[in-house]
């Protein structure tokens, strides 16, 4: 149930400003998420932008300098291990003993998890394709086979929160392919997944809520959808007359940017100033050869918010538990 | 795993389930396989043990025919299997013993945070505080099976050498084998309360440093400043308090009779040394934050 602020109390995670500092360097900066059940949440941002020090804290292996994170309404720093209950996942590359076999290393797991963990060894293993290999040594591994063996360590836990941290990273074309299909299939069963990643084509396939960080702050949060629509609907277009069409453009009310691109006009309009530029155009005697509505792709806006451009990101409308979204641009 | 397999649906893994907490003891047992699975393990088990056959082995090809030193018992070498044991623990329990312990006390924990898998294991159902009590614990344990391997081979080896015999006390009474069998077991069991100071003392600069090579040397390195610390004149005053002196405790249970005081001294000396050391590694370990990995 969602809070008065328009936060679920119990949701998967909520974090509340969330701060790591390093003596002066500032690794997370006041950052806020929710995550809500059956998201797939990504969670984007470039290289030292402190997603990994986000979920870190998460996951109670570091604490914060300022702020709470709640796992299902449970902070790990006071109650511990029971925060991590129904939680599995991974930060940076999923780790494991190289001296075990991998269903040595998942056995001591499951020891760890406790409540029969151990008997889905075998399952987990079938789900990641690796029962084949179960008798290697993890340090034979390839990097592609760690990070299934990551995966299958968090399946253990038959977790209702999974955190994938890069999980995608260093694998071949068809391992990302795969990787993404088992993250789908996982959020399909319920699995809420809270994944970060700086591969914009694999959060684009994958999540339908997004938290975007640069220089440790929050610069954007909520769905991906609304993302793309606050970016500006574009348009290209081209007519008989260019020169005279981006005259008019420019003075036309509700067309925004007007500009001559490489061979169209480039401009950001509501659909209905659209029908209106038409109208004014044929009346100018202009004829439009093509006019291509262009909306804003995941990495345009991932740059002009992590590139100093967030200003230009219009502010959130309210999401429907009235929580405004954007929470901050710098 | 195929594109096809990752698309199956599976209804198995979805559903939420209560965790129950395991115990220490599963925590510790596994940290015992752990230890068992690496070589070095062994390295430390190995110099434990080849040092009493080398010893037998270079008194066989001499022809020892008994010689006097510093103890009592260098003269009796050949006249019973059972001083081997004895001799090795007066030999070893001043460096080599404490070494083999810092070898993997220093590294317990170290070793998994620079490998990433403090982690993995930080990330189950386990409390920081039952993984620091199982990592000590093993660090422990495997100081005591080194130190009796030391002690097994010995007495096998000088058994096998010399013959099971009565032996001489410090007091220059004679015990029957039997009972100096279990002497030496006892022995051996008295010098564990300083050994495992020295582990405490290990675990927390494993603890502390992050780094198992800096926290193994350094633990050697304690021992061997309060063994220099202990032959300075003018601190004869704090000698007795001194871990390394501590060391030589056990030989209170070969007088007749048995003299507990140095052995009842070590046990509060090496508590001081020992509680302070695992309370902060700890607070240190319950505490910090793991970055590594």
């Amino acid at each position: 149930m969602a809070s008065s602020n328009g936060s679920d109390p119990a949701a998967p995670v909520r974090a509340r400003g969330l701060v790591k500092r390093y003596g002066e360097l500032v690794a997370v900066d006041h950052v806020d998420l929710n995550v809500r059940a059956g998201d797939v949440y990504g969670f984007l941002g470039p290289n030292g932008a402190g997603k990994t020090t986000t979920l870190r804290m998460a996951l109670g292996l570091i604490t914060p300098s300022e702020g709470t994170v709640e796992l299902f309404g449970r902070d790990p720093l006071r109650v511990g291990a029971d925060a991590l209950e129904g939680v599995a996942g991974f930060v940076e590359a999923p780790r494991f003993y190289p001296y075990l076999s991998a269903g040595k290393n998942l056995e001591l797991l499951a020891a760890l998890d406790g409540s029969g963990a151990r008997t889905r060894i075998g399952e987990v293993l079938d789900t990641v394709e690796l029962t084949d290999r179960v008798g290697d040594r993890v340090g034979g591994y390839s990097h592609g086979m760690r990070q299934r063996l990551g995966i299958a360590a968090a399946l253990l836990r038959r977790p209702r929160l999974l955190i994938l941290d890069e999980p995608a990273t260093g694998l071949d074309p068809a391992g990302m392919r795969d990787m993404r299909l088992l993250i789908r299939r996982l959020a399909e069963e319920g699995i809420t997944v809270l994944l970060s990643s700086h591969q914009l084509p694999e959060v684009q396939e994958l999540c339908d809520r997004v938290a975007i960080v640069s220089h440790g702050r929050v610069v954007y949060e909520g769905a991906l959808s609304d993302l793309r629509r606050q970016g500006g609907a574009g348009y290209r277009m081209h007519t008989t007359d260019d020169a005279a069409a981006l005259e008019l453009a420019g003075r036309q009310a509700g067309v925004a940017h007007a500009h001559q691109g490489e061979h169209a006009i480039a401009f950001q309009a509501e659909e209905p100033d659209v029908g209106e530029l038409t109208l004014a155009l044929a009346a100018a005697g202009i004829g439009i050869l093509s006019l291509t509505p262009e909306l804003a792709t995941l990495e345009d806006l991932f740059f002009r918010l992590t590139e100093g451009q967030a200003d230009e990101v219009l502010d959130a409308p309210a999401s429907e538990d009235g929580h405004s979204e954007l929470v901050r641009a710098r | 795993m195929s594109a096809a397999t990752a698309a199956q649906p599976s209804a198995r893994i979805a559903s939420a389930a209560r965790v129950r907490r395991p115990a220490v003891r599963t925590i510790y047992r596994w940290e015992l396989r752990k230890l068992v699975s690496q070589k070095r393990t062994y390295m430390g088990f190995a110099l434990g043990g080849i040092l009493p056959l080398a010893f037998v082995i270079v008194q066989l090809l001499r022809n020892h025919q008994g010689h006097r030193g510093d103890s009592i018992f260098f003269s009796e070498i050949t006249q019973s299997g059972l001083v081997t044991p004895v001799l090795m623990l007066i030999f070893l329990s001043a460096f080599m013993i404490p070494v083999i312990a810092a070898l993997v006390a220093g590294d317990i924990v170290a070793n998994e945070d620079g490998n990433g898998t403090l982690k993995t294991i930080l990330t189950r159902s386990v409390d920081r505080g039952q993984v620091f009590a199982a990592k000590t614990l093993a660090a422990m344990t495997y100081a005591a099976i080194a130190l009796y391997i030391s002690a097994a081979v010995g007495t096998i080896a000088g058994v096998a050498a010399w013959g099971f015999h009565s032996i001489v006390t410090l007091s220059g009474s004679r015990v029957s084998a039997s009972e100096a069998l279990l002497l030496i077991a006892a022995g051996n069991a008295c010098y564990l309360i300083p050994l495992f100071a020295v582990v405490s003392i290990g675990v927390l600069l494993s603890t502390a440093t992050r780094n198992s090579a800096a926290a193994v040397v350094a633990t050697i390195g304690i021992v061997i400043l309060v063994y220099i610390l202990a032959q300075i004149p003018g601190l004869e005053g704090l000698r007795p308090y001194m871990l390394t002196e501590q060391f030589q405790a056990w030989q209170g249970l070969l007088r007749t009779p048995t003299d507990w005081t140095p052995i009842l001294h070590s046990a509060w000396v090496c508590a001081l040394y020992a509680a302070p050391a695992l309370f902060a590694a700890y607070l240190v370990f319950l505490r910090r934050d793991v970055a590594g990995g």
